[in-house]
């Protein structure tokens, strides 16, 4: 019984501790922006030169708000115009990327502040004259000192620091992600590119975020699909727009989700195997003792159907009561694990039957064997035996 | 009518290239009442017979009649159903089971009853034959004990009323006093007569003559072989040894 219980809480206790550094794993690799999707407008050829992404005006912000509302796998989108232009401060200035978006692109890209706060629904509306800036830019304008409330001119246009982004480093490319200056998508078109553009509510890009867990696949596929609707492309029509993942950070996601599955699962099996031969152990160490116990009962006058269903009713309580006992101890032992390794367990159904499912079937079959094999005999030979 | 008849009982194994006859042709009567001691060396078969007899072995060939049905042809569960019935084991080494009750020791037989008046009781009733047994042999005050927490003695005696507790016609005690000293073991042979004289055939397998001298009649085994039956000099009585 005592082999049962441990092998039982064993495995529990393995397998939660390993499910949860998997989930970990996942979660961490998940933050890197795995499930990053950027939509980018098409290009427009004229006489002959193709423009690149982003030159023609197929995308407009409401085809942000449709992938968003519409699309139960996307947490979220945000439509962005993007350019670039002269930062002032003071006697500072310098050159960085403009991008004009909504608060849903903070979101989606993963992106927090250290200091200020994001834009209030007036100032997307109203075209608010306020920036959120870039680590890069705030070290080149303002040194040290705090940016925040201070007034910076873009493009001429006076604008009020109202948060300062956290550190983001290099993308995959090596571009700096940090040399940026963010402002209201409304402010963007109407007051800094607002001149050049010509369809009402176009933006050059839409970065969409899945939720966790999703299959990225399959949620392009339906990003791709009500696009082409939207756009009215039909048949053979190629997409006026292009859709481009992380691929390579989705191919790290896949090769680690494999390998933790492959450790959990020979964590598992080791820990089944390791219970599995304790509780063989245990039942097997007893078999001198029943088969004497067997041999006397034959003596006294039991049939050899008595011994089989009393020794099957005898293993199958106690596999039930140490299976109980022993997912009990595994709770408690995955609890200690959270509480005092601070680890992320997960307690899984799955494990439990699988421990006490594989615990009780070896139980009983130890605990049926010897008592078949004993009640097979002359009732001499089992009281006799050594 | 003999109680016990076995016409030409044989029992061989074979080990290796030979066969050793461990009974070889026994051919004894035991009416009922008798208190018969069944001596020998060691190997001589006196054991082997004794489980012949308590129909815990098969022989290899010859008849065996126990009360007037035909042991060497019945099937395992008659066998079972037989030695529940008819027959009470006293061991050497008592065999009781540890971690049990001398109540629930005793009581075990009545839980395989099958036929007659002790079949199907309550465990109520079981119960209560088992402690006016326990009782009998001197250990109504003990009825709760496990085996460890008693005498090399008062094990024995558990193990006599556990024979009783299903009211047999045939007592059989292999070595009963063979790991106890000999004041109890005069005790425990003179519950045995005691037994005898109230009318149970007794069958003791034993080695020492002072045990074989509470019997009435002596059967000495030689190399599978019966080679002297003959009643005792000296009838026992309780104080005959002492």
């Amino acid at each position: 019984m005592l082999g049962i219980i441990i092998g039982v809480a064993a495995v529990i206790v393995m397998i939660a501790v390993g499910s949860g550094a998997q989930a970990r794993v996942k979660e961490q690799i998940a933050g890197l922006g795995s499930n990053l999707m950027i939509l980018w407008a098409g290009s427009v050829t004229t006489a002959g030169v193709r423009g690149g992404s982003g030159t023609a005006q197929t995308l407009v912000e409401d085809d942000a708000w449709a992938v968003m509302n519409e699309i139960a796998e996307i947490q979220v989108a945000a439509p962005t115009q993007r350019g670039s232009g002269q930062i002032v401060w003071g006697n500072a200035n310098w050159l960085a990327s403009i991008v004009g978006t909504t608060p849903e692109y903070f979101e989606a890209r993963d992106w927090g502040l250290v200091n200020g706060r994001l834009f209030e629904a007036g100032e997307m509306s109203g075209a608010g004259k306020v920036a959120i800036i870039g680590q890069t830019v705030a070290r080149e304008l303002f040194g040290d000192s705090d940016p925040v409330d201070q007034i910076i001119r873009v493009r001429g246009v006076p604008f009020t620091v109202i948060g300062l982004l956290e550190r983001k480093g290099q993308s995959m490319m090596g571009q700096d992600q940090d040399d940026i200056v963010i402002i209201p998508l409304t402010t963007a078109r109407n007051k800094i590119f607002g001149a050049l553009q010509g369809r009402i509510g176009r933006v050059s890009s839409i970065f969409i975020k899945a939720k966790d867990g999703v299959d990225m696949k399959e949620a392009e596929d339906k990003v791709r699909i009500l696009l082409r609707q939207r756009h009215r492309l039909t048949g053979n029509t190629p997409d006026d727009f292009s859709l481009r993942n992380l691929t390579e950070i989705l191919q790290a996601q896949e090769a680690a989700s494999k390998v933790m599955a492959i450790l959990l699962a020979a964590v598992a099996s080791v820990s089944l195997l390791v219970g599995g031969i304790g509780i063989m152990n245990i039942m097997l160490v007893s078999v001198t003792e029943r088969t004497r116990e067997i041999g006397l009962r034959l003596a006294v006058g039991a049939r050899s159907k008595d011994i089989l269903s009393q020794f099957l009713v005898e293993a199958i309580t106690l596999s039930t009561i140490g299976g109980v006992l022993g997912i009990l101890l595994g709770g408690l032992g995955t609890w200690l694990v959270a509480e005092l390794a601070e680890w992320p367990v997960q307690l899984s159904v799955l494990s439990i039957v699988l421990a006490v499912g594989f615990s009780a079937v070896i139980g009983i079959f130890f605990g049926y064997y010897p008592a078949r094999k004993a009640s097979s005999m002359q009732p001499i030979q089992a009281l006799r035996y050594e | 009518m003999s109680l016990i008849k076995t016409h030409q009982l044989m029992k061989s194994y074979g080990i290796g290239e030979q066969t050793v006859h461990a009974l070889d042709g026994v051919s004894v009567s035991i009416e009922q009442g008798e208190f018969v001691a069944i001596v020998g060396a060691s190997g001589s078969g006196k054991s082997t017979f004794m489980n012949m007899l308590g129909c815990l072995d098969q022989p290899s060939s010859g008849s065996y009649d126990l009360g007037g049905e035909d042991v060497a042809n019945m099937t395992t569960d008659e066998l079972a159903d037989l030695r529940n019935r008819r027959i009470g084991f006293i061991f050497q080494q008592f065999n009781l089971l540890a971690r049990t009750s001398a109540l629930e020791n005793v009581a075990l037989p009545l839980l395989y009853a099958r036929v007659g008046p002790l079949a199907g009781l309550s465990k109520e009733q079981r119960y209560e034959h088992a402690k006016q047994r326990l009782e009998q042999v001197g250990l109504g005050e003990r009825l709760l004990n496990t085996p460890a927490q008693l005498s090399g003695g008062q094990q024995q005696r558990v193990a006599i009323a556990r024979a009783l507790v299903n009211d047999p016609d045939l007592i059989l005690a292999d070595e009963p006093t063979g790991a106890l000293d000999s004041k109890t073991s005069a005790e425990v042979m003179a519950l045995l007569t005691q037994l005898n004289q109230q009318g149970m055939t007794v069958v003791v397998v034993t080695h020492e003559s002072d045990v074989a001298a509470y019997a009435s009649r002596t059967i000495t085994f030689k190399d599978g072989k019966v080679i002297d039956d003959s009643p005792n000099k000296k009838v026992s009585s309780l104080g005959g040894l002492s």
